[in-house]
Formats: C-alpha cells, structure tokens, sequence
C-alpha cells in the first residue's frame, strides 16, 4: 500500500464531506490549480482509493421505506481458501449491501436490504442459511438509523448564532 | 404600550439621564449593535457578519462540563483560577508561544478576554492618560478606555501596509500623556498580523517612551502561514505587557466566556483586586471545560483552523473574482475587502448588501479611522453558505456598476 500525498489526503477529507464539489472549488480552497486537484482525484480513481460517489439517503424519510437487517453469520471456513469463497457467495446476492468478515462471536457480519420483513426474511431462509458452509444466522432487524457514514440523520440544527457580532 | 405609559417612560427617561454619569452617558451604543438591529429585521439572510467560530464547542470538553456538574462542583473557585486551570494555561503558552508565565501570581482567569481587557485598563488609567489604539480594531478599546476616564487615542494603520502597525505612525502619537498601548494582533476586523520583525521597531518605541502594552491576542492560534508572535516574548517586552488571551476563538468557546490575563505580578496582583470585588471568580463549569480544552482540545483546534484556512482562500479568491481589492488576511477569521471603488460609503454597501442581496457583513467604518471604505466578512460559517453569499454579493456588485 502506498502512502497517499497530503494533497490527496485533503481532497479525499474534503469529497467525504461533500462529493459534489467540484475541483476548481476544492483547488481555491486547498489554494492549489485545478490541475493539481484533477491529477490526484484521477489517481485516486484510478487505484480505486475512490470507489465510487454515492448518495447517503434518509429512507424514513422516503415513502417506500427499505427494510435493513444486520445478521450475525456463523461459518464452517473452507481449506485453502478460509472466508473468501463463502463471502464471495454472499456479497454477490444484489440484495447483500455490505459485508465485514468480525472477530468476536460470529464471523461474517452481512447487511441485507429487502423491500419488505418477508423479503428479507426468505433471502434468509431460502439463500443465506442452505449454503453448505453457514452454520448458525442471527437476523437482527434495524428499526430506525440515527448516523450512517458518519452522518446524522436528524434534522440540522440551526445556526444559533447572532447574524452580527463583534 | 399605551400612549399614557409611553409618555410617562420617556419622562422617566428624560429625567434619569441627568443622573448618569457624563463619561457613560456620552458613550455611543457600538456601530455593531446598530447593524445588528437592521438585519435582525430581514428574512433569509446569509451572513458573514459574525465575530465567532460556526464550530460547537468539541463534545469532550462539553461532556467534561456535564460530568463535573453531575458531580456536584458547583461552588467558588479561587478568585484567580483553579490551580490546575492556570498552570495549563501557563504550559500552553510556554509551549505554543515561547512565554513563560508563573502560575501562581501571573496568571488570572478571567470572565472572558473582554473582562481582562477591562481590568488591565482599569488598573492602569488615571483621568487624562492616553491611551494609543490602532485602528481598525475591536470595538470596544476605545469606549471601554472612556468609560475608564482615559482618552483613547488612535493610531491609523492602512491596507497599503497590510493592516500592520508601523513606528513612526506610533511614534507620530506618543506624547508626555501617553501610559498604555492596546495591540490586537491578528486583527478583527483585518485579519492582519505581526512577524517578530515587524515588532522589533514598535517593541523599541515601548521601552523607550515607557509604555504599558495590553497585548489582545484572543486570535492567536488562527494564523496562516506564519505562527503568531506574542508581543510578550519579544526581548525586554515580558514586564511591560499584559497578554489577553481566552477560549472564544481557538476552541469554539464563546458563550463560556472563559479568559486569561498574563503579566508581572504587581499588575496581576492590582487586577485580582478588582476581579474579586466585582466577579469574585470565573464561572467553576467554565474553568472545568477550559481545563479540558487545553489538556485534550489541541487536535481539534488544529482541524478547525486548517478549515478557516480553506475558507478563507474562497473568500479572499471570490471577493477578487467579483472586483473588490483585498489585502491577504493572515490570521483570524475575517477579510476586509476595500469597497472603495463602488462609489457608495461603508455603511451605504452595507445596507444595500443586506436589503437587496441578503448578505449580512459589518460596515467597516465601526472600527474605527481608517476602516471606512472597507467591509468586514467573516468566513467562519461553510462553504456552501460561503459560495452563496459571494454569488450575490458578485450580482450584487453587476448590479451597481449597471447603475
């Protein structure tokens, strides 16, 4: 792994807050060229540091409403390959959102999103428990998100300052 | 209000002014609070007219707070500070500033650096002592000194020299009256600062004509570029000056009002007296959170003010993009661009920004000679709001050279 430049490390710092900004933006305010700012978020495509630009979405506040589950998946490792084939099974299914290989209790950690309970609930059943390696699952159901990807979902507070002060 | 009791509190006004004291009652109500007034008015207004950091206060020195309260430390601390608050306060200093402070008689903690200002002034001004300000500065040197029975004096420094204080414009000032000098390096409103060269030359004229120096160094950790030089550390200045410093602008700490005053200890000693027959002692959960913010904060601080430092070079960049000359602003959290070339005085930009742009920024002529002519825009709100409020003050300025 190499070490990333300052310059790539601000810009990266700068695009987890706001993706959308665009590289003259973020050159007036590193005080660097366009060029510079252009160059390093190509780079940092390119090694696939940046994976993709995405969206962080409050679904409760969306009428159709997603339905989350975290589930604990306990596993038999394979000889040679240890988790990888196993969690290359899982995470290929569309409707696994993320999964984490855990130390602790269980082993893969697998996030799951289903239009609805039952949905999530066959892929279970039906998909993650038959393969041959899982031994045990525990589905825990997330009732409501307060802070993803280091976002709070609650509403902004407002600016409590005075519009003018010494 | 009826008309009848209307009537009757303007009589009482008008008859209890003459109990005032001349020196209060001459005093003007700040050019600040007179904006202020304006643009509390309007609706969706951006502004960049604050004087305080958009950060809240970290969570761990706020947590800190709670913790101390839940367990009851809700009495008197000792009227100079508790112990373990004023010798942070002095390691930090040695650390960052290369002063060294003795914690237990040069130190004193103080409601805000507002409080310690007013203390220094207070134990040093004798009626009729001139008292040298250069200017722009923060608005309350002057009548804070009047209030004292001292006779302000100001000291105009221009855009041409970067806002920087020179000596022969102190020298032109210094007569047989003149007993303190009040230096507020980095600037608000300009955002101007001081190297160690530029002090030498002033730091001469100093011992030379026998000053006092109240040194505001409220800003000193938001510089960019060169680190702050405290006037106390420059050769000979340590005895002569008292350092003002507090919590406000480095850790986001305004609303504690947490503060520090630094000097020889006859002069600390003078201002205790005051202090503890007028405020006793700092607040115990202010001091509590100060603890914190210097033992743990540092890390914080500096993510904040690489932050203003982006900020400020969209502010500075933008304000040149749409005509306005502004010099660099090195240190705290504020350009002063000059709005000399749109014809209109500081206080008609202002009002016009604010009525049909929506911006909200201080007339600069409220800081005193000199800053007429300029405006101040503090860029300690985001870049968002930033981007917007400099696209229409950019429609703004289209507008007006339109006619």
């Amino acid at each position: 792994m190499k070490q990333l430049s300052e310059l790539k490390l601000k810009v990266l710092d700068l695009l987890k807050e706001d993706a959308r900004r665009d590289p003259s933006l973020l050159a007036t305010l590193l005080g660097v060229t366009s060029e510079e700012v252009t160059e390093a978020i190509n780079e940092l495509e390119e090694d696939r540091v940046i994976v993709k630009y995405a969206t962080v979405i409050n679904s409760s506040k969306l009428d159709d409403e997603k339905v989350t589950a975290l589930i604990e998946v306990q596993i038999t490792p394979e000889r040679g390959r240890g988790f990888e084939a196993i969690a290359e099974r899982i995470y290929l299914f569309p409707q696994v959102m993320s999964v984490y290989l855990m130390s602790g209790a269980y082993d893969l950690l697998v996030e799951v999103e289903g239009r609805n309970l039952k949905e999530v609930a066959s892929f279970v059943s039906d998909k993650l428990s038959p393969l041959e390696s899982v031994l045990s699952t525990k589905t825990h159901f997330i009732l409501k998100k307060y802070k993803q990807d280091g976002i709070i979902f609650e509403d902004p507070e407002e600016d409590r300052r005075l519009l003018i002060s010494p | 209000m009826s008309e009848n009791t209307q009537q009757s509190s303007q009589e009482n006004n008008q008859s209890m002014t003459n109990y005032l004291a001349p020196r209060v009652r001459e005093i003007q109500p700040s050019g600040i609070r007179r904006f202020f007034d304006l643009a509390s008015g309007s609706k969706d207004i951006i502004t960049l007219g604050v004087g305080e950091p958009d950060f809240i206060t970290p969570w761990h020195v706020r947590e800190a707070c709670v913790y101390s309260l839940e367990r009851g430390y809700t009495s008197y601390t000792s009227n100079a500070g508790t112990p373990e608050l004023r010798e942070a306060i002095g390691e930090y200093l040695y650390n960052s500033f290369d002063v060294k402070y003795n914690p237990k008689d040069e130190i004193l903690v103080t409601v805000g650096g507002s409080e310690a200002i007013d203390l220094a002034l207070r134990a040093l001004i004798e009626p009729g002592d001139e008292i040298l300000i250069p200017v722009p500065c923060y608005i309350s040197y002057s009548p804070i000194v009047a209030i004292g029975g001292g006779v302000p004096i100001e000291i105009e420094t221009n855009a041409q020299d970067s806002f920087k204080l020179k000596a022969d414009q102190l020298l032109d000032k210094i007569t047989p009256k003149s007993k303190v000098l009040i230096l507020n390096y980095p600037n608000n409103p300009t955002g101007g600062i001081m190297t160690y060269e530029d002090w030498l030359p002033i730091a001469k004229l100093v011992e030379e004509n026998d000053l006092i120096v109240i040194s505001d160094e409220i800003y000193s950790e938001l510089t960019y570029g060169q680190k702050h030089v405290s006037f106390a550390s420059l050769p000979g200045m340590k005895d002569r000056t008292i350092l003002v410093n507090g919590f406000s602008k480095a850790f986001a700490m305004t609303g504690w009002r947490m503060g520090y005053a630094c000097g020889h200890p006859e002069l600390i000693y003078a201002m205790l007296k005051i202090h503890q027959y007028t405020v006793m002692c700092a607040p115990v959960m202010g001091q509590v959170a100060a603890l914190e913010a210097l033992k743990n904060g540092l890390e914080e601080k500096n993510h904040m003010v690489e932050s203003y430092n982006q900020r400020r070079r969209l502010v500075v960049q933008g304000l040149r993009d749409i005509g306005l000359s502004c010099h660099e602003p090195e240190g705290a959290f504020y350009a002063f661009p000059s709005i000399q070339s749109t014809g209109l005085t500081s206080d008609e930009f202002a009002q016009r920004l604010l009525m049909e742009a929506k911006v909200a920024a201080v007339p600069g002529n409220v800081f005193g000679a000199g800053g007429e002519g300029f405006l101040r825009c503090s860029y300690a709100t985001s870049v968002s709001q930033l981007s917007e409020a400099l696209n229409r003050m950019g429609q703004f300025i289209h507008k007006l050279k339109q006619g």
